[in-house]
Protein backbone atom coordinates (compact mmCIF):
# COMPACT_ATOMS: atom_id res chain seq x y z
CA UNK A 1 0.00 0.00 0.00
CA UNK A 2 3.09 2.34 0.88
CA UNK A 3 4.40 1.88 -2.64
CA UNK A 4 1.52 2.23 -4.11
CA UNK A 5 0.72 5.33 -2.61
CA UNK A 6 3.73 6.90 -3.46
CA UNK A 7 3.42 5.87 -7.28
CA UNK A 8 0.43 8.46 -7.41
CA UNK A 9 1.66 11.37 -7.81
CA UNK A 10 3.39 10.43 -11.00
CA UNK A 11 0.28 8.11 -12.27
CA UNK A 12 -1.47 11.56 -11.87
CA UNK A 13 0.78 13.33 -13.79
CA UNK A 14 1.53 11.32 -16.67
CA UNK A 15 -2.58 10.65 -16.59
CA UNK A 16 -3.00 14.78 -17.05
CA UNK A 17 -0.43 14.89 -19.03
CA UNK A 18 -1.93 12.16 -21.43
CA UNK A 19 -4.96 13.79 -21.37
CA UNK A 20 -3.77 16.94 -22.24
CA UNK A 21 -2.05 15.93 -25.36
CA UNK A 22 -5.09 13.55 -26.43
CA UNK A 23 -7.80 16.48 -27.79
CA UNK A 24 -4.56 17.36 -30.48
CA UNK A 25 -4.24 13.31 -31.09
CA UNK A 26 -8.31 13.26 -31.45
CA UNK A 27 -8.53 16.10 -33.50
CA UNK A 28 -5.42 15.07 -36.32
CA UNK A 29 -7.07 11.82 -36.28
CA UNK A 30 -9.14 11.57 -39.89
CA UNK A 31 -12.58 12.01 -39.81
CA UNK A 32 -15.01 8.87 -40.21
CA UNK A 33 -16.77 8.56 -43.77
CA UNK A 34 -20.00 7.54 -42.26
CA UNK A 35 -20.49 8.87 -39.27
CA UNK A 36 -18.62 12.12 -39.32
CA UNK A 37 -16.99 14.08 -36.80
CA UNK A 38 -19.48 12.40 -34.06
CA UNK A 39 -17.35 9.16 -34.21
CA UNK A 40 -14.38 10.80 -32.58
CA UNK A 41 -16.57 10.26 -29.10
CA UNK A 42 -15.44 6.69 -29.73
CA UNK A 43 -11.81 7.83 -28.06
CA UNK A 44 -13.51 8.29 -25.16
CA UNK A 45 -16.60 6.24 -24.99
CA UNK A 46 -14.42 3.07 -24.97
CA UNK A 47 -11.96 3.99 -22.49
CA UNK A 48 -14.26 4.80 -20.20
CA UNK A 49 -16.27 1.88 -20.87
CA UNK A 50 -13.17 -0.43 -20.42
CA UNK A 51 -12.32 1.90 -17.12
CA UNK A 52 -16.14 0.84 -16.02
CA UNK A 53 -16.13 -2.38 -16.41
CA UNK A 54 -12.30 -3.02 -15.13
CA UNK A 55 -14.06 -1.30 -11.54
CA UNK A 56 -16.63 -3.76 -11.51
CA UNK A 57 -14.30 -6.63 -12.41
CA UNK A 58 -11.88 -5.16 -9.14
CA UNK A 59 -14.88 -4.65 -6.72
CA UNK A 60 -16.37 -8.07 -7.75
CA UNK A 61 -12.50 -9.57 -7.20
CA UNK A 62 -12.24 -7.64 -3.90
CA UNK A 63 -15.92 -8.52 -2.79
CA UNK A 64 -15.00 -12.30 -3.47
CA UNK A 65 -11.91 -11.92 -1.25
CA UNK A 66 -13.22 -10.23 1.49
CA UNK A 67 -16.04 -12.61 1.78
CA UNK A 68 -14.39 -15.17 2.34
CA UNK A 69 -11.19 -14.06 3.92
CA UNK A 70 -12.52 -10.92 5.97
CA UNK A 71 -9.54 -8.28 4.32
CA UNK A 72 -10.76 -5.12 5.17
CA UNK A 73 -8.35 -3.76 2.54
CA UNK A 74 -10.42 -5.81 -0.29
CA UNK A 75 -13.24 -4.20 0.94
CA UNK A 76 -11.72 -0.51 0.95
CA UNK A 77 -10.62 -1.70 -2.72
CA UNK A 78 -14.35 -3.33 -3.61
CA UNK A 79 -16.09 0.42 -2.99
CA UNK A 80 -13.36 2.14 -4.69
CA UNK A 81 -13.90 -0.10 -7.39
CA UNK A 82 -17.41 0.21 -7.47
CA UNK A 83 -17.42 4.12 -7.54
CA UNK A 84 -15.02 4.39 -10.02
CA UNK A 85 -17.53 1.59 -12.22
CA UNK A 86 -20.35 4.05 -11.59
CA UNK A 87 -18.36 6.98 -12.18
CA UNK A 88 -17.00 5.68 -15.65
CA UNK A 89 -19.96 4.07 -16.40
CA UNK A 90 -21.65 7.27 -16.11
CA UNK A 91 -19.25 8.70 -18.75
CA UNK A 92 -20.00 6.27 -20.89
CA UNK A 93 -23.97 6.36 -20.70
CA UNK A 94 -23.50 10.03 -21.52
CA UNK A 95 -21.66 9.53 -24.43
CA UNK A 96 -23.14 6.75 -25.96
CA UNK A 97 -26.50 8.43 -26.69
CA UNK A 98 -24.99 11.71 -28.07
CA UNK A 99 -22.94 9.24 -30.49
CA UNK A 100 -26.48 6.84 -31.02
CA UNK A 101 -28.16 10.31 -31.72
CA UNK A 102 -26.16 10.91 -34.90
CA UNK A 103 -25.26 7.10 -36.20
CA UNK A 104 -28.69 5.38 -34.68
CA UNK A 105 -31.08 8.52 -35.36
CA UNK A 106 -32.09 8.07 -31.69
CA UNK A 107 -30.75 8.15 -27.86
CA UNK A 108 -31.20 5.21 -26.66
CA UNK A 109 -31.71 1.65 -28.56
CA UNK A 110 -32.97 -1.56 -26.65
CA UNK A 111 -30.45 -3.37 -28.18
CA UNK A 112 -28.74 -6.31 -25.67
CA UNK A 113 -25.54 -4.41 -25.24
CA UNK A 114 -26.64 -1.44 -23.89
CA UNK A 115 -29.23 -2.78 -21.41
CA UNK A 116 -26.54 -4.52 -19.74
CA UNK A 117 -24.51 -1.94 -19.71
CA UNK A 118 -27.24 0.15 -18.27
CA UNK A 119 -28.26 -2.75 -15.81
CA UNK A 120 -24.62 -4.05 -14.31
CA UNK A 121 -24.84 0.40 -13.82
CA UNK A 122 -27.96 0.22 -11.94
CA UNK A 123 -26.41 -3.19 -9.89
CA UNK A 124 -23.12 -0.71 -8.51
CA UNK A 125 -25.30 2.12 -8.01
CA UNK A 126 -27.11 -0.52 -5.98
CA UNK A 127 -24.37 -1.52 -4.44
CA UNK A 128 -23.40 1.74 -3.11
CA UNK A 129 -27.19 2.63 -1.99
CA UNK A 130 -26.81 -0.30 0.02
CA UNK A 131 -23.35 0.33 1.32
CA UNK A 132 -24.47 3.80 2.45
CA UNK A 133 -28.28 3.54 4.03
CA UNK A 134 -27.78 -0.36 4.97
CA UNK A 135 -26.57 0.42 8.29
CA UNK A 136 -23.56 -1.39 10.21
CA UNK A 137 -22.68 -4.57 8.38
CA UNK A 138 -23.85 -3.87 4.92
CA UNK A 139 -20.16 -4.50 3.80
CA UNK A 140 -20.51 -7.35 4.04
CA UNK A 141 -24.16 -7.91 2.28
CA UNK A 142 -22.60 -5.69 -0.42
CA UNK A 143 -19.66 -7.73 -0.63
CA UNK A 144 -22.42 -10.43 -1.84
CA UNK A 145 -23.46 -7.97 -4.23
CA UNK A 146 -20.38 -6.99 -5.73
CA UNK A 147 -19.95 -10.54 -6.64
CA UNK A 148 -22.95 -10.82 -8.33
CA UNK A 149 -22.33 -8.14 -10.19
CA UNK A 150 -19.38 -8.96 -11.49
CA UNK A 151 -20.99 -12.08 -13.08
CA UNK A 152 -22.87 -10.49 -15.17
CA UNK A 153 -20.08 -8.37 -16.66
CA UNK A 154 -19.12 -11.78 -18.87
CA UNK A 155 -22.51 -11.75 -20.03
CA UNK A 156 -21.93 -8.25 -21.61
CA UNK A 157 -18.92 -8.71 -23.32
CA UNK A 158 -20.33 -12.50 -25.21
CA UNK A 159 -23.61 -10.02 -25.73
CA UNK A 160 -21.75 -7.89 -27.80
CA UNK A 161 -19.98 -10.64 -30.14
CA UNK A 162 -23.17 -13.43 -30.03
CA UNK A 163 -26.26 -12.09 -29.44
CA UNK A 164 -27.60 -10.14 -32.65
CA UNK A 165 -26.75 -6.31 -31.75
CA UNK A 166 -26.48 -3.05 -33.73
CA UNK A 167 -23.87 -2.00 -31.54
CA UNK A 168 -20.73 -2.08 -33.04
CA UNK A 169 -18.74 -5.04 -31.63
CA UNK A 170 -15.07 -5.30 -30.42
CA UNK A 171 -13.50 -6.51 -33.64
CA UNK A 172 -14.00 -2.57 -34.42
CA UNK A 173 -10.72 -2.17 -32.71
CA UNK A 174 -8.44 -4.14 -34.28
CA UNK A 175 -9.69 -3.05 -37.46
CA UNK A 176 -9.04 0.66 -37.22
CA UNK A 177 -6.25 2.06 -39.60
CA UNK A 178 -3.33 3.09 -37.71
CA UNK A 179 -4.19 7.28 -37.87
CA UNK A 180 -7.12 6.22 -35.46
CA UNK A 181 -5.73 3.89 -33.33
CA UNK A 182 -3.06 5.98 -32.35
CA UNK A 183 -5.09 8.24 -30.33
CA UNK A 184 -7.14 5.39 -29.68
CA UNK A 185 -4.90 3.90 -27.68
CA UNK A 186 -3.43 6.82 -26.22
CA UNK A 187 -6.41 7.85 -24.89
CA UNK A 188 -6.71 4.13 -23.56
CA UNK A 189 -3.58 4.27 -21.60
CA UNK A 190 -4.67 7.69 -20.35
CA UNK A 191 -7.75 6.86 -18.77
CA UNK A 192 -6.21 3.37 -17.29
CA UNK A 193 -3.54 5.59 -15.74
CA UNK A 194 -6.54 7.87 -14.21
CA UNK A 195 -8.13 4.29 -13.35
CA UNK A 196 -5.38 3.29 -11.48
CA UNK A 197 -4.28 6.63 -9.85
CA UNK A 198 -8.39 7.43 -8.70
CA UNK A 199 -8.43 3.63 -7.56
CA UNK A 200 -5.18 3.71 -5.08
CA UNK A 201 -6.28 7.26 -3.86
CA UNK A 202 -9.85 5.96 -3.33
CA UNK A 203 -8.81 3.31 -1.01
CA UNK A 204 -6.61 5.04 0.87
CA UNK A 205 -9.79 7.53 1.68
CA UNK A 206 -11.95 4.65 2.42
CA UNK A 207 -9.34 2.87 4.69
CA UNK A 208 -9.13 6.52 6.14
CA UNK A 209 -12.60 7.04 7.36
CA UNK A 210 -13.27 3.25 8.19
CA UNK A 211 -10.10 4.08 10.46
CA UNK A 212 -12.20 6.97 12.05
CA UNK A 213 -15.27 5.44 12.27
CA UNK A 214 -13.74 2.89 14.54
CA UNK A 215 -12.04 5.63 16.64
CA UNK A 216 -15.54 7.57 17.02
CA UNK A 217 -16.50 4.18 17.76
CA UNK A 218 -14.22 3.16 20.44
CA UNK A 219 -14.70 6.68 22.24
CA UNK A 220 -18.13 5.93 22.75
CA UNK A 221 -17.92 3.05 24.61
CA UNK B 1 -27.69 -36.19 0.85
CA UNK B 2 -27.64 -34.83 4.20
CA UNK B 3 -27.76 -31.22 2.95
CA UNK B 4 -31.06 -31.97 0.83
CA UNK B 5 -32.67 -33.58 3.70
CA UNK B 6 -31.98 -31.11 5.92
CA UNK B 7 -33.25 -28.49 3.36
CA UNK B 8 -36.46 -30.56 2.90
CA UNK B 9 -37.16 -30.19 6.79
CA UNK B 10 -36.66 -26.60 6.79
CA UNK B 11 -38.77 -26.53 3.31
CA UNK B 12 -41.27 -28.30 5.15
CA UNK B 13 -41.40 -26.08 8.23
CA UNK B 14 -41.87 -23.03 6.42
CA UNK B 15 -44.65 -24.58 4.21
CA UNK B 16 -46.64 -25.72 7.71
CA UNK B 17 -46.17 -22.69 8.98
CA UNK B 18 -47.40 -20.73 5.71
CA UNK B 19 -50.17 -23.77 5.66
CA UNK B 20 -51.76 -22.76 9.35
CA UNK B 21 -51.75 -18.98 8.88
CA UNK B 22 -52.04 -18.61 4.47
CA UNK B 23 -50.94 -15.16 5.45
CA UNK B 24 -48.00 -14.84 2.48
CA UNK B 25 -50.47 -16.98 0.20
CA UNK B 26 -53.68 -14.72 0.26
CA UNK B 27 -52.13 -11.23 0.48
CA UNK B 28 -49.30 -12.05 -1.96
CA UNK B 29 -52.37 -13.47 -4.55
CA UNK B 30 -54.75 -10.82 -3.53
CA UNK B 31 -51.69 -8.33 -4.47
CA UNK B 32 -50.92 -10.43 -7.84
CA UNK B 33 -54.40 -9.98 -9.04
CA UNK B 34 -54.10 -6.36 -7.93
CA UNK B 35 -51.32 -5.70 -10.34
CA UNK B 36 -52.95 -7.64 -13.12
CA UNK B 37 -55.94 -5.15 -12.49
CA UNK B 38 -54.02 -2.27 -12.60
CA UNK B 39 -52.59 -3.47 -15.93
CA UNK B 40 -55.67 -4.20 -17.52
CA UNK B 41 -56.95 -0.52 -17.52
CA UNK B 42 -53.60 0.42 -18.77
CA UNK B 43 -52.78 -1.59 -21.70
CA UNK B 44 -56.40 -3.28 -22.75
CA UNK B 45 -57.79 -1.08 -25.64
CA UNK B 46 -61.31 -2.27 -27.30
CA UNK B 47 -61.26 -5.26 -25.28
CA UNK B 48 -58.03 -6.50 -26.74
CA UNK B 49 -54.50 -6.18 -25.01
CA UNK B 50 -52.07 -4.54 -27.45
CA UNK B 51 -49.21 -6.43 -28.47
CA UNK B 52 -47.04 -8.12 -26.10
CA UNK B 53 -48.76 -6.46 -23.50
CA UNK B 54 -49.72 -9.72 -21.73
CA UNK B 55 -46.16 -11.69 -21.76
CA UNK B 56 -45.11 -8.75 -19.95
CA UNK B 57 -47.85 -7.95 -17.13
CA UNK B 58 -47.18 -11.63 -16.42
CA UNK B 59 -43.83 -10.87 -15.21
CA UNK B 60 -44.10 -7.93 -13.87
CA UNK B 61 -46.80 -9.28 -11.90
CA UNK B 62 -44.58 -12.38 -10.73
CA UNK B 63 -41.50 -9.89 -9.75
CA UNK B 64 -43.51 -7.66 -7.88
CA UNK B 65 -45.56 -10.33 -5.83
CA UNK B 66 -42.41 -12.58 -5.42
CA UNK B 67 -40.85 -9.58 -3.92
CA UNK B 68 -43.66 -8.94 -1.79
CA UNK B 69 -43.53 -12.76 -0.80
CA UNK B 70 -39.73 -13.15 -0.26
CA UNK B 71 -39.77 -10.17 2.41
CA UNK B 72 -42.59 -11.27 4.37
CA UNK B 73 -41.01 -14.64 4.45
CA UNK B 74 -37.62 -13.43 6.37
CA UNK B 75 -39.96 -10.75 8.17
CA UNK B 76 -41.47 -13.21 10.11
CA UNK B 77 -38.29 -15.37 10.77
CA UNK B 78 -36.99 -11.94 12.48
CA UNK B 79 -40.16 -10.95 13.96
CA UNK B 80 -40.05 -14.56 16.23
CA UNK B 81 -36.30 -14.32 16.21
CA UNK B 82 -36.11 -17.48 14.71
CA UNK B 83 -33.27 -16.92 12.20
CA UNK B 84 -30.63 -17.19 14.77
CA UNK B 85 -31.88 -20.40 15.86
CA UNK B 86 -32.31 -21.54 11.90
CA UNK B 87 -28.40 -20.52 11.16
CA UNK B 88 -27.61 -22.19 14.33
CA UNK B 89 -28.50 -25.90 12.98
CA UNK B 90 -26.15 -28.34 12.72
CA UNK B 91 -26.25 -28.42 9.40
CA UNK B 92 -24.78 -26.81 6.40
CA UNK B 93 -25.48 -23.33 5.59
CA UNK B 94 -26.29 -24.54 1.91
CA UNK B 95 -28.89 -26.34 3.57
CA UNK B 96 -30.85 -23.53 4.94
CA UNK B 97 -30.69 -21.36 1.64
CA UNK B 98 -32.09 -24.20 -0.01
CA UNK B 99 -34.98 -25.24 1.94
CA UNK B 100 -35.77 -21.91 2.12
CA UNK B 101 -35.55 -21.09 -1.60
CA UNK B 102 -37.88 -24.63 -1.68
CA UNK B 103 -40.54 -23.16 0.47
CA UNK B 104 -40.59 -19.86 -1.32
CA UNK B 105 -40.40 -21.72 -4.68
CA UNK B 106 -43.52 -23.70 -3.43
CA UNK B 107 -45.38 -20.92 -2.44
CA UNK B 108 -44.31 -18.94 -5.60
CA UNK B 109 -45.62 -21.48 -8.04
CA UNK B 110 -48.85 -21.77 -6.48
CA UNK B 111 -49.74 -18.69 -6.80
CA UNK B 112 -48.47 -18.48 -10.77
CA UNK B 113 -50.71 -21.50 -11.05
CA UNK B 114 -53.59 -18.93 -10.80
CA UNK B 115 -52.22 -16.01 -11.69
CA UNK B 116 -51.28 -17.02 -15.47
CA UNK B 117 -54.70 -18.41 -16.01
CA UNK B 118 -55.94 -15.00 -15.08
CA UNK B 119 -54.07 -13.19 -17.51
CA UNK B 120 -55.01 -15.65 -19.98
CA UNK B 121 -58.34 -15.33 -19.83
CA UNK B 122 -58.28 -11.12 -19.26
CA UNK B 123 -55.68 -10.17 -22.05
CA UNK B 124 -57.08 -13.04 -24.40
CA UNK B 125 -53.25 -14.93 -24.25
CA UNK B 126 -53.11 -18.33 -25.63
CA UNK B 127 -51.89 -19.93 -22.30
CA UNK B 128 -52.89 -23.31 -24.03
CA UNK B 129 -51.32 -23.24 -27.34
CA UNK B 130 -47.82 -24.23 -25.50
CA UNK B 131 -48.34 -25.15 -22.24
CA UNK B 132 -45.43 -27.42 -21.72
CA UNK B 133 -43.09 -24.61 -22.80
CA UNK B 134 -45.19 -21.86 -20.76
CA UNK B 135 -44.42 -23.99 -17.87
CA UNK B 136 -41.07 -24.31 -18.15
CA UNK B 137 -40.23 -20.95 -18.84
CA UNK B 138 -42.49 -19.72 -15.58
CA UNK B 139 -41.12 -22.55 -12.98
CA UNK B 140 -37.35 -21.81 -14.93
CA UNK B 141 -38.23 -17.63 -14.27
CA UNK B 142 -39.46 -18.07 -10.99
CA UNK B 143 -36.49 -20.39 -9.97
CA UNK B 144 -33.87 -17.74 -11.08
CA UNK B 145 -35.90 -14.54 -9.83
CA UNK B 146 -36.30 -16.70 -6.03
CA UNK B 147 -32.75 -18.23 -6.50
CA UNK B 148 -31.15 -14.12 -6.13
CA UNK B 149 -34.05 -12.98 -4.03
CA UNK B 150 -33.62 -15.26 -1.46
CA UNK B 151 -30.16 -14.70 -0.61
CA UNK B 152 -30.75 -11.25 -0.79
CA UNK B 153 -34.13 -10.84 1.60
CA UNK B 154 -31.95 -13.29 3.64
CA UNK B 155 -29.41 -10.79 3.95
CA UNK B 156 -30.92 -8.03 4.63
CA UNK B 157 -33.18 -9.17 7.38
CA UNK B 158 -30.67 -7.27 9.58
CA UNK B 159 -30.19 -4.03 7.81
CA UNK B 160 -31.45 -0.75 8.06
CA UNK B 161 -34.47 0.15 5.37
CA UNK B 162 -34.72 -3.38 4.06
CA UNK B 163 -38.09 -2.86 2.62
CA UNK B 164 -36.63 -0.48 -0.17
CA UNK B 165 -33.35 -2.26 -0.50
CA UNK B 166 -34.67 -5.23 -1.62
CA UNK B 167 -36.16 -4.82 -4.78
CA UNK B 168 -33.35 -1.76 -5.25
CA UNK B 169 -30.56 -4.96 -4.91
CA UNK B 170 -33.20 -7.74 -6.66
CA UNK B 171 -34.65 -6.22 -9.67
CA UNK B 172 -31.23 -5.11 -11.87
CA UNK B 173 -29.40 -8.62 -10.94
CA UNK B 174 -32.56 -10.23 -11.97
CA UNK B 175 -33.18 -8.37 -15.07
CA UNK B 176 -31.61 -10.84 -17.28
CA UNK B 177 -34.09 -13.46 -15.88
CA UNK B 178 -36.81 -11.35 -16.48
CA UNK B 179 -35.91 -10.56 -19.95
CA UNK B 180 -35.32 -13.96 -20.72
CA UNK B 181 -38.75 -15.17 -19.58
CA UNK B 182 -40.64 -12.29 -20.85
CA UNK B 183 -39.24 -12.26 -24.69
CA UNK B 184 -40.11 -16.43 -24.33
CA UNK B 185 -43.36 -15.71 -22.94
CA UNK B 186 -43.86 -12.99 -25.82
CA UNK B 187 -42.73 -15.33 -28.54
CA UNK B 188 -45.10 -18.27 -27.46
CA UNK B 189 -47.93 -15.45 -27.32
CA UNK B 190 -47.34 -13.66 -30.42
CA UNK B 191 -49.48 -13.88 -33.49
CA UNK B 192 -47.05 -16.03 -35.06
CA UNK B 193 -45.38 -17.86 -32.58
CA UNK B 194 -42.14 -18.82 -32.69
CA UNK B 195 -41.51 -21.71 -30.55
CA UNK B 196 -37.61 -21.86 -31.34
CA UNK B 197 -36.95 -18.47 -30.03
CA UNK B 198 -38.87 -19.52 -26.90
CA UNK B 199 -36.96 -22.89 -26.68
CA UNK B 200 -33.60 -20.74 -27.01
CA UNK B 201 -34.71 -18.44 -24.35
CA UNK B 202 -35.86 -21.29 -21.96
CA UNK B 203 -32.06 -22.62 -21.97
CA UNK B 204 -31.09 -19.10 -21.80
CA UNK B 205 -33.28 -19.16 -18.07
CA UNK B 206 -31.91 -22.23 -17.54
CA UNK B 207 -28.15 -21.01 -17.54
CA UNK B 208 -29.04 -18.44 -15.50
CA UNK B 209 -30.88 -20.14 -13.01
CA UNK B 210 -27.71 -23.09 -12.92
CA UNK B 211 -25.32 -19.60 -12.50
CA UNK B 212 -27.24 -17.88 -9.66
CA UNK B 213 -27.83 -20.99 -7.58
CA UNK B 214 -24.76 -21.68 -7.99
CA UNK B 215 -23.64 -18.18 -6.63
CA UNK B 216 -26.09 -18.41 -3.87
CA UNK B 217 -25.04 -21.60 -2.40
CA UNK B 218 -21.10 -20.23 -2.36
CA UNK B 219 -22.23 -16.57 -0.92
CA UNK B 220 -24.81 -17.82 1.44
CA UNK B 221 -22.51 -19.36 4.26
CA UNK B 222 -19.87 -16.31 4.32
CA UNK B 223 -22.85 -13.83 3.95
CA UNK B 224 -24.83 -15.06 6.87
CA UNK B 225 -21.89 -15.93 9.28
CA UNK B 226 -21.93 -13.45 12.01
Amino acid sequence: MRLANRVVPFLLLAAAAMFVRAPFMIEAAPIESTMGVIQKIFYFHVPSAAASFLGAFVCGIASAIYLWRRSRTADHLAVSGAELAVVFGLIVLVTGPLWARKAWGVWWQWDVRLTMTLVMWMIFVAYLLLRRFGGPGSEVLSAAVGVFGMALVPFIYVSVNYWRTIHPNTNVVRSLPPEMSEPFRWAMIAFMLLFAALLIVRTRLEAGRAALEEAYVSLED
Amino acid sequence: MRVLRAAWLIARKDLVVEARSRELAYTTLFFAVSCVLVFAFAFVREGRAIEDAAAGILWVTLAFSGTLALGRAFERERQADTLRALLLAPTERAAVYLGKLLGLLVLMLAVEAIIVPIVGLLFAAPIGRAPLLLGALVVTGTIGFAAVGTMFAAMLVRAHSRDVLLPMLLYPIAVPVIIAGVRGTAAIFAQEPNLEAAQAWLSMLVFFDAVFVTLALWTFGPVMSE
